[in-house]
């Protein structure tokens, strides 16, 4: 067990902060900074490419399909300068992070070839399919159908039924679903895994106001929507177990990235604190010193998870991450009030555009709620890491 | 950069465990808390003169094996798991890391030899009646003599297995103009000294308060240079924090296993009472902790290890120290009163170890600085302005 890099690490780490630093000060430097999700996606899609253009937007995959095949240590280097830098948030991260990794590891070689070079290229953009109205939680409870269908363009999925927050689906040309394509199926049986395009007739995106005024998120409708039967990943009927995986892809790398967005978030809290004199008070500097200890703990607790080197299965420290973070930011939301005091209950410009603290208090309460609500959280901790029976199931 | 047990650390671990699995029964445990001594002898001999844990972090010329702070953090941790009565975490976990930081190597060498070996019991005595932690609470004056000797005279308290050390490591004010604190190593039956066991809430780690009556030293006595030892102290103490902090991270999972195992067995409304979410998300809740801590403690026994080899500085360690110590503290008093509530009635009990963990936890929580005292050096280590109280906000 030792921290700290290698010289030719610490080589690679100017390397790449030279090359990101020159981008955000010339080409890019209008988005520097941008921690909306949706704002200027015109540039923010150009900043993917070039990205991709330079072979930095998935180090960590095989050199074949666009990445570096760069080994654990430099993906945190380069994660850790991505965010020091100000490089926004990364537009294509639901191609690079979760629909990339899993083809990668469950797909075909054909699959591999059609997908991951544009998804590394920043030439395709992704969104993920998991939630349907009356299945949030309750995953294993989707209603979207698909069944094959042979006809003149050869074997198709023809897909009914329709997903909900739908993140950047505004955005992506394609779609990865979990649905039911066996008839009668109940639970995790009978689920598959399908890649399907976004730009048919067959489907429709109708975007959901939040909290923040912003539309982020999206409900998207599939009627008659059509994809190849080999866009299937996985054995069709085995769907569950790869949507699991896609999961677990969720804690990787990236978490480093959000980490550092996450520290300047901070970084913005101590500087309000200390502009309005918040950071004399007692209480508000024992806050701020328990975010800073979560802050650093979220660290650790990646660089154990990455270094772990069990990727698919998860341990308990990454069972464990998600609530944390969550419960983390969420809280840090909170203090941000606090600090702003009154000026934070006024917007910064009619109709709604709210400024960064205010932004960060409503947005993190979506933190314990997508990618699984700290109470699921709780349930597939106890079960998972510490083996406690199941809650009875009222419907089986 | 890995940050996973390397094979060698694995190896240690199971050791630690299996040691502890053999010594560390609640039945073994409950007859030393009755006993004069409060600790296991037979245990502690073992550890220290078989297994050489005692000198683990110790140079190999003072005799012992030259590891580092990760390896003392596994087994402070599976010690504190079972709550193992020894005075491990007063000789190997706080005294030595002080030793190692003030003396020069010669010294080290000639003054660790008996304590390598696991042929002494060493206590440090840091901190007056107030018990608080930081310079302002030592209450035990240097005199120096001609020839680097000198006389000590005051008193220490809260000092942890003090009663049953052969050699005490004190910190003392230096009497001389320019002030400074000097640390000195003070047999327990020099003539002057002396030492009242205290009778503690945690019976499972007994303290004593030490008085010094003008106890005449030699030159030898002194660690580092008189009245120069503020910052080797300081950083010392910051690893003795990692090292109870690790301690409690163990304490910590060692009542959630205890709590996991008993709400899978306890049967009410006709099931186990684990398979009800108002029970399983605390134990949840609690994992969440115990992994945190866990984190955090590899990293700053990490951090110490850099320290030591020159690759991280003092703040670096400081900061690994607060966070850690703060972390721990109250991760293991949440769990430990967890415990409490999910056991019911008999976690209320004399009889049921609840109960020994929760004061374990409580008095943890206090030595060394509690969880406030370590956040408010956080604000000061992150560059907050100083603190007012009662400001226009």
């Amino acid at each position: 067990m030792k921290l700290g890099f290698t010289p030719e690490q610490e080589a690679f780490r100017s390397e790449c902060s030279a090359w990101l630093r020159d981008q955000m000060h010339g080409a890019f430097a209008d988005i520097r900074g941008e921690t909306s999700l949706t704002a200027q996606a015109e540039r923010r899609m150009e900043w993917e490419r070039a990205l991709g253009a330079a072979r930095w937007s998935v180090i960590g995959w095989p050199e074949r399909y666009g990445g570096r095949d760069a080994d654990l240590a430099s993906q945190v280097i380069f994660a850790e300068e991505y965010a020091r830098c100000g490089a926004p948030g990364r537009l294509g991260h639901l191609g690079t992070e979760l629909a990339g990794p899993t083809i990668l590891h469950f797909g075909t070689d054909a699959q591999r070839e059609r997908f991951l070079p544009r998804i590394a290229a920043g030439e395709e953009f992704w969104c993920q399919g998991y939630s349907e109205p009356n299945a949030g939680s309750d995953l294993s409870n989707v209603r979207t159908k698909a069944r094959l269908e042979h006809g003149p363009q050869g074997a198709q999925w023809v897909i009914e039924g329709q997903k909900i927050w739908t993140s950047l689906a505004q955005f992506a040309q394609w779609i990865f679903i979990v649905c039911r394509t066996e008839e009668g199926t109940r639970g995790p049986a009978g689920i598959s895994y399908l890649l399907v395009p976004m730009h048919q007739p067959g489907v429709t995106v109708r975007p959901i106001r939040q909290i923040t005024g912003e539309s982020e998120f999206n409900e998207v409708f599939f009627e008659g929507a059509r994809t190849p039967a080999e866009y299937c990943v996985g054995k069709p009927g085995e769907g569950w177990k790869v949507a699991m995986g896609t999961l677990a892809f969720e804690r990787g790398v990236s978490t480093l990235a959000q980490q550092m967005t996450f520290r300047n978030e901070f970084d913005a809290l101590v500087a309000a604190a200390r502009d309005n004199g918040a950071s004399r008070d007692p209480l508000i500097r024992q806050r701020l010193a328990e975010a800073w200890i979560g802050l650093r703990i979220m660290r650790y607790s990646a660089l154990r998870m990455l270094s772990s080197g069990t990727e698919g299965a998860l341990g308990p420290e990454a069972l464990t991450y998600k609530i944390y973070w969550a419960t983390w930011r969420r809280k840090l939301g909170e203090l941000a009030m606090d600090i702003a005091g009154p000026a934070g209950e006024l917007v910064q410009q009619a109709p709604y555009d709210l400024s960064p603290l205010p932004r960060l208090f409503l947005y993190s309460r979506a933190d314990t709620i997508y990618a699984g609500t700290n109470q699921i959280q709780r349930n597939i901790i106890a079960e998972r890491a510490l083996g406690l029976p199941k809650e009875p199931r009222g419907d089986r | 950069m890995q940050f996973a047990f390397t094979a060698e650390q694995e190896m240690i671990r199971d050791a630690a465990r299996e040691f502890v699995a053999g010594h560390g029964t609640s039945a073994r445990l409950r007859a030393v808390m009755e006993t004069q001594a409060g600790y296991d002898t037979d245990a502690w001999h073992e550890l220290g003169r078989e297994l050489g844990w005692v000198g683990l972090m110790l140079p190999e010329e003072a005799g012992g094996s030259g590891s580092g702070m990760v390896e003392l953090a596994i087994l402070q941790e599976e010690m504190g798991r079972r709550l193992l009565a020894t005075p491990f975490l007063a000789t190997a976990g706080m005294t030595v890391p002080i030793i190692l930081e003030c003396a020069g190597a010669a010294q080290t060498s000639r003054l660790l030899t008996g304590l390598a070996a696991g042929e002494m019991i060493a206590a440090a005595a840091l901190t007056g009646d107030s018990g608080l932690p930081g310079e302002a609470a030592i209450a035990v004056d240097f005199t120096p003599s001609g020839r680097g000797g000198g006389r000590l005279n005051g008193h220490a308290s809260f000092v942890v297995h003090g009663h049953v050390a052969d050699v005490l490591l004190v910190a003392a004010n230096t009497v001389q103009p320019e002030g400074g604190i000097s640390v000195l190593v003070v047999p327990r039956s020099a003539s002057g000294v002396h030492v009242t066991r205290l009778t503690t809430m945690d019976l499972t780690r007994p303290y004593a308060r030490v008085e010094f009556h003008d106890v005449e030293l030699s030159a030898e006595a002194l660690l580092g240079s008189m009245g120069k030892a503020d910052a080797p102290l300081a950083n010392g103490l910051r690893i003795a924090e990692i090292a109870l902090a690790a301690e409690q991270l163990g304490g910590a999972a060692g009542v959630l296993e205890m709590t996991t195992e008993y709400v899978r067995q306890r049967v009410q409304f006709g099931r186990p009472i684990g398979s009800f979410q108002a029970v399983k998300h605390r134990l949840a809740d609690m994992l969440v902790m115990v992994e945190a801590a866990r984190s955090a403690v590899y990293y700053a026994a990490c951090t110490v290890d850099e320290y030591r080899a020159g690759a991280a500085d003092a703040k670096a360690l400081a900061e690994a120290a607060a966070l850690v110590k703060s972390y721990c503290s109250d991760a293991f008093f949440n769990c430990a009163s967890n415990a409490i509530q999910l056991h019911g009635g008999i976690g209320f009990t004399w009889d049921h170890d609840a109960q020994l963990y929760f004061k374990r936890a409580r008095a943890s929580a206090t030595l060394l600085g509690s969880s406030t005292y370590h956040r408010r050096r956080i604000a000061e280590l992150i560059g907050l302005d100083a603190e007012t109280i009662g400001g226009e906000r």
